[in-house]
């Protein structure tokens, strides 16, 4: 299965990602190359097996509903890129 | 040619936990200082692990079950993927195919008729972080992130498309408000944001089996604000259908000011959630027996304890909605009865006394000052008091609402009021007299005008008597008194 130049260049804007040529050219086989290994994977015939979405036997794992300190507003903005007094400031966002 | 209106409603309430849904800071961010209220779990850092709140999962299958929900053996987590500010993680911890309800319903009640609109499921997820646009001076525009607000709770209610009328959304948007705080899980509240809606709205020809392109409005901010934006949008869409143009499946937000819905900017793609189930969170497999156990200590919902006001108070079914749509002024209702004030009066009708009064002078102050009932400053008790010396007849109907309003706004005790301004009934005949003999002094015409067989003409001097003792005088001896005067004279 060989993805498109668009289908990159969907998943790209999708993760925010900027490619540049050389780069659509490389991810586009490098994405090819890994889905072929699921089609390889798909052979194996699992109709016995239950879907799960988990690989370790873990469930219903809850805490108690207490409120603990949070962290100090300083350290929270600490690695904002952008900051502005008590926020963090971003760009416009277009509804 | 006619349309029938189509609508769907989702709605988003924050659940009342202590905590946030993935972590210990706390959910009571209202009166916080921005980013105080926040952990590396809320935003998103790397290697952090979110754990599910018990509480938060509790509430919702408590709620799905009040909507007469299935609740499944199995339910799961999953991460819908979208860019946006307001997502620390790029993501946000939702539900897509296995939610704690699906397939309740809930009854309204329009024109007398009931009617079931369909829930199609009920899940759980988190909210997102407040964001603030702003302007720069120089015109840049740019938006303040306040994260406080990311990881509470929330609950969606996914509403079929059942409703038929803008007054069917509104009675369907009351009672999961009522149910909600009949429940103590959200404090549902609109105007806060705690209680949050977005409609679905589109219309089908009467011999049609498809419905025209659906609408999805957003931006209402009260229960008016979706009312008028249903009303303008059915409008809307009647006008350009029968004006035979092709109306267009998007997104419109409500414009409170003007009035209006308008389209929003359409995203320059399609959503692509890649929904996948969160690999952070095990699933949750609901026993049996718990969830029944939930089921059994579900409080009494609206509609339950109307038929038990109507059977128990012998209350009209009218009066027993109007109190039981709020959780709080049912509850203060059974306080007043609990008092046994006024003593005299059988229960049924000291129901009915009471009720009168909460849907009647204290409702008109209630909503006058925006007041909650549960935060008014007349306690039941006070309030019963009152009653009592109303049906002494003490005091006049009319000094009762004076000083009902004086207890009202300053949360004076009603015997001290009663001293302060003296506003006992004068059943001094003495009194009375001398008010009913000035009376017929001062207004000769009237006087004539009842001897010349002008019955109208008493009750303009029983006025003039009542006005001259600020409403005290007894209204009775008032009239018998004029009567004897009058025929003396």
């Amino acid at each position: 299965m060989k993805l498109s130049r668009e289908e990159v260049l969907h998943i790209a804007q999708l993760a925010r990602l900027g490619l540049t040529e050389t780069e659509v050219d490389r991810l586009s086989e490098q994405l090819s190359d890994i889905l072929e290994n699921f089609e390889v994977l798909q052979q194996v015939d699992t109709s016995d097996v239950p879907p799960t979405a988990q690989s370790i036997p873990l469930q219903n794992v809850t805490k108690g509903d207490e409120a603990a300190a949070s962290l100090p507003q300083s350290q929270i903005l600490a690695n904002a890129p952008r900051r502005d007094g008590e926020f963090f400031r971003v760009k416009a966002v277009l509804e | 040619m006619n349309f029938e209106t189509i609508i769907g409603l989702e709605v988003h309430a924050q659940l009342l936990t202590k905590s946030k849904m993935f972590c210990r800071c706390s959910a009571d961010y209202a009166s916080a200082p921005p980013n105080t209220h926040v952990c590396p779990v809320c935003l998103g850092m790397p290697g952090v692990l979110p754990t599910i709140n018990q509480q938060a999962v509790e509430y919702t299958i408590m709620t799905a079950l009040a909507l007469s929900c299935t609740v499944p053996d199995y339910t799961k987590f999953d991460r819908k993927n979208y860019p946006y500010p307001d997502l620390m993680k790029g993501y946000q911890i939702s539900q897509s195919d296995a939610p704690f309800g699906h397939r309740g319903w809930l009854t309204i009640e329009t024109n007398g008729e009931k009617k079931r609109i369909g829930i199609a499921n009920v899940h759980l997820e988190e909210d997102v972080a407040k964001l603030i646009h702003r302007i720069s001076p120089d015109g840049e525009s740019y938006s303040l992130v306040d994260v406080n607000r990311s990881g509470v709770p929330l609950m969606e209610i996914v509403g079929e498309p059942d409703l038929r009328s803008p007054e069917e959304a509104r009675q369907y948007l009351m009672k999961l408000r009522s149910i909600l705080r009949y429940l103590g899980v959200s404090t549902a509240n609109m105007e806060e944001g705690s209680f949050r809606c977005d409609a679905n709205i589109s219309i089908r020809p009467e011999n049609s089996s498809a419905p025209l392109a659906k609408v999805e409005v957003k931006n209402m901010n009260s229960f008016k604000a979706v009312y008028r934006a249903l009303e303008y949008e059915a409008k809307r869409q009647r006008r350009i259908a029968l004006e035979g143009k092709k109306l267009s499946q998007e997104t419109r937000g409500w414009v409170e000011e003007k009035g209006i819905t308008v389209a929003q900017r359409s995203k320059e793609y399609a959503h692509d959630y890649r929904y996948f189930p969160e690999p952070d969170l095990p699933p949750l497999v609901l026993n049996r027996e718990w969830v029944k156990e939930i089921g059994s200590k579900l409080p009494e919902l609206p509609e339950a304890r109307r038929d038990r006001f109507v059977a128990e108070y012998n209350l009209p079914p009218y009066d027993a909605n109007l109190l039981t749509s709020s959780k709080a002024m049912a509850d203060y209702f059974e306080a007043c009865l609990k008092t046994g004030v006024p003593h005299s009066l059988s229960s049924a009708k000291r129901a009915k006394m009471v009720s009168n009064w909460l849907s009647g002078e204290f409702s008109r102050l209630l909503n006058a000052t925006n007041t909650e009932i549960d935060n008014s400053k007349v306690s039941p008790e006070q309030l019963c008091l009152l009653l009592d010396l109303v049906h002494k007849a003490s005091i006049s109907g009319t000094s009762a609402k004076l000083m009902f309003k004086e207890m009202f706004n300053s949360g004076k005790l009603a015997d001290d009021i009663i001293a302060q301004q003296g506003l006992s009934q004068i059943s001094d005949t003495g009194v009375i007299e001398r008010e009913v003999m000035a009376a017929i002094r001062n207004n000769a015409q009237a006087v004539t005008d009842y001897k010349a067989g002008k019955r109208q003409s008493l009750k303009f001097l029983v006025g003039q008597v009542m006005r001259a003792t600020r409403g005290r005088a007894n209204p009775r001896l008032v009239n018998e008194l004029l009567e004897e005067k009058l025929e003396e004279g």
